[in-house]
């Protein structure tokens, strides 16, 4: 075995190690895509994956690293995979004729391609975000196979017990499996579709991170750095408006985390955020995707929700925003997805515009219609709306009522000290 | 890979369709041989469940689930993978008024080995 060749000093050793660290961090779930689809099974393909790092851990100090690590390891992983399935034949022939296919298929097709990996990473995407796959499973398994993360840190993220989110990795994984979920990227014809599943992991994801749902930490900045790296990523192999416009969004709110909390933890609202906090490097990068996307003629939700999160990165002050154009990117993004929460949120830029009485009527309006009844952010912007009133035992009530729904202790806090400053 | 196909819906809309539709799509997808079996089921109050429990035979009236949206027909299809098995289900005249539940088919393999000879 290499480990006890004395040639090999343990000088090369640690530099071929290094190397290989370096790799695995910034190629293996590109590696692992490729595997994924040259070997037709994710477990198989993860398995060979762990082996073909191995073999170069063995090899490489020996023999040098090759020219196209990437590649070798690719055809490493192949060779270890349609080995360990010739093995598994032994016992079972229904696999034999899986080993052969694999076996042959070697010399119908150039050698694993390097050009061939970028789509396959998106092929990955798409299968983890199948609609076929329920929502918490698409979340899990992307976040293991796309990104890398641990069954243990996905369940951290997600107050989750890891047996929870392993059980569901494996049932996702056995309906891929069984169902034959393909791998593919979806054909023209239903990729708008399919998209939106993926946009919709990769934004929760993020405001996972961003606002956790509940808990005692307010944001989980890691979480939040994945989804704009995933972002980032689907952008380059799939340049769509509303990627490009989720990327956007993200940054942009991204931006404003310094200024949010305080470093005890606390909210800090909009308007009262020091502004100076906010991270212009990633406003200029939102702004520039923003006008990107808009030039392509085709506008969709993530994008006009970019739009309203750049008007307020752009703007000095909470007084000196353009609450008119926020209200038209309100309308704008209503007449393409009617939502009772975009309802609320035109509430209350109208009430930056009009003047309190004109969003309360329009947030009052809302809750009769029951739609809102049970969400804790109506009732605080009702309280805050009733509070520049002067109406306080409106605000009062709605305060209450706010504090009995909301799930996130700072958030509780937070209303709790407003309700305290009414007096 | 075979899937089945079974389309679901409440009763009095799926009774409201026209049969041509129906039996269009179906020649449509058994002429190129993606269809391997259909049929449309009379109304649920027809259906009748069995049940052996300790070698008792019971027999109920009425379907296995008590349902608004009731099991109307379905379709054994032959399809490649998942993806094009829901678009044919989604090509399936029902699917715009009831839903159409898609199932792989699962190979029956017995203690020796031995799968089913069809």
């Amino acid at each position: 075995m290499s480990r006890e060749d004395p040639t090999i000093s343990d000088d090369a050793r640690t530099r071929v190690g290094r190397e290989v660290d370096a790799i695995y961090r910034s190629d293996a779930r590109r590696i692992l895509s490729t595997l994924i689809r040259l070997l037709g099974d994710f477990d198989l393909a993860e398995e060979s994956l762990h082996d073909a790092f191995t073999a170069a851990m063995e090899q490489w100090p020996r023999e040098g690293i090759p020219a196209n690590p990437r590649a070798w390891l690719v055809s490493a992983g192949r060779f270890k995979g349609i080995d360990s399935l010739r093995r598994r034949a032994r016992f079972d022939e229904s696999v034999e004729e899986i080993a052969a296919q694999l076996g042959t298929d070697r010399h119908d097709e150039p050698a694993p391609a390097e050009q061939s990996v970028p789509d396959d990473e998106l092929r990955l995407i798409f299968t983890c975000c199948h609609p076929a796959l329920p929502a918490e499973a698409r979340v899990a398994l992307t976040l293991r196979e796309v990104c890398g993360l641990t069954t243990e840190e996905i369940a951290r993220a997600f107050l989750a017990s890891p047996p929870t989110i392993a059980q569901r990795i494996v049932r996702a994984k056995a309906k891929i499996r069984d169902a034959r979920i393909p791998f593919q990227v979806p054909a023209p014809a239903d990729l708008s579709g399919r998209l939106e599943t993926v946009l919709q992991v990769i934004y929760l994801v993020f405001n996972e991170g961003y606002s956790a749902s509940s808990g005692s930490a307010l944001t989980r900045a890691d979480l939040s750095g994945e989804a704009i790296r995933l972002g980032g990523v689907l952008m380059e192999l799939l340049p769509d408006p509303e990627v490009t416009g989720l990327l956007a969004l993200m940054l942009l709110q991204e931006s404003r985390r310094q200024a949010r909390t305080t470093p005890a933890g606390e909210i800090v609202l909009l308007e009262q955020q020091n502004r100076s906090l906010w991270n212009r490097d990633q406003i200029a990068k939102g702004r520039a995707l923003v006008e990107r996307a808009f030039q392509s003629g085709r506008v969709g939700p993530y994008l006009l929700q970019a739009a309203i999160a750049l008007v307020h990165a752009e703007a000095p002050s909470a007084a000196a925003t353009n609450w008119k154009r926020i209200v038209s990117w309100y309308d704008m993004l209503l007449s393409l997805v009617p939502s009772p929460v975009v309802e609320l949120n035109r509430a209350v830029a109208v009430a930056m515009r009009d003047g309190p009485e004109a969003g309360l009527s329009l947030i009052d309006r809302l809750l009769a219609r029951g739609d809102l009844a049970e969400y804790h952010l109506a009732h605080s912007a009702k309280a805050d709306l009733c509070r520049r009133l002067g109406r306080s035992a409106d605000a009062r009530a709605a305060y209450e009522r706010a504090i009995a729904l909301t799930r996130l202790d700072p958030e509780r806090r937070f209303l709790e000290r407003r309700l305290e400053e009414l007096g | 890979m075979k899937y089945l196909c079974l389309v679901y819906g409440e009763e009095k809309k799926i009774q409201a369709m026209d049969d041509d539709e129906c039996m269009e799509y179906d020649a449509a997808i058994r002429k190129d041989g993606r269809c391997l079996a259909s049929e449309a089921l009379q109304p649920v109050q027809t259906a009748t469940t069995v049940r052996v429990r300790e070698g008792k035979v019971s027999i109920t009236d009425g379907p296995f689930a008590e349902t608004k949206e009731q099991l109307a027909g379905f379709y054994l299809i032959e399809a490649n993978d998942l993806d094009e098995a829901l678009g044919m289900a989604a090509e399936i005249p029902p699917a715009r008024v009831g839903c159409i539940e898609v199932r792989p088919i699962r190979q029956l393999v017995n203690t020796r080995g031995e799968t089913r000879i069809i």
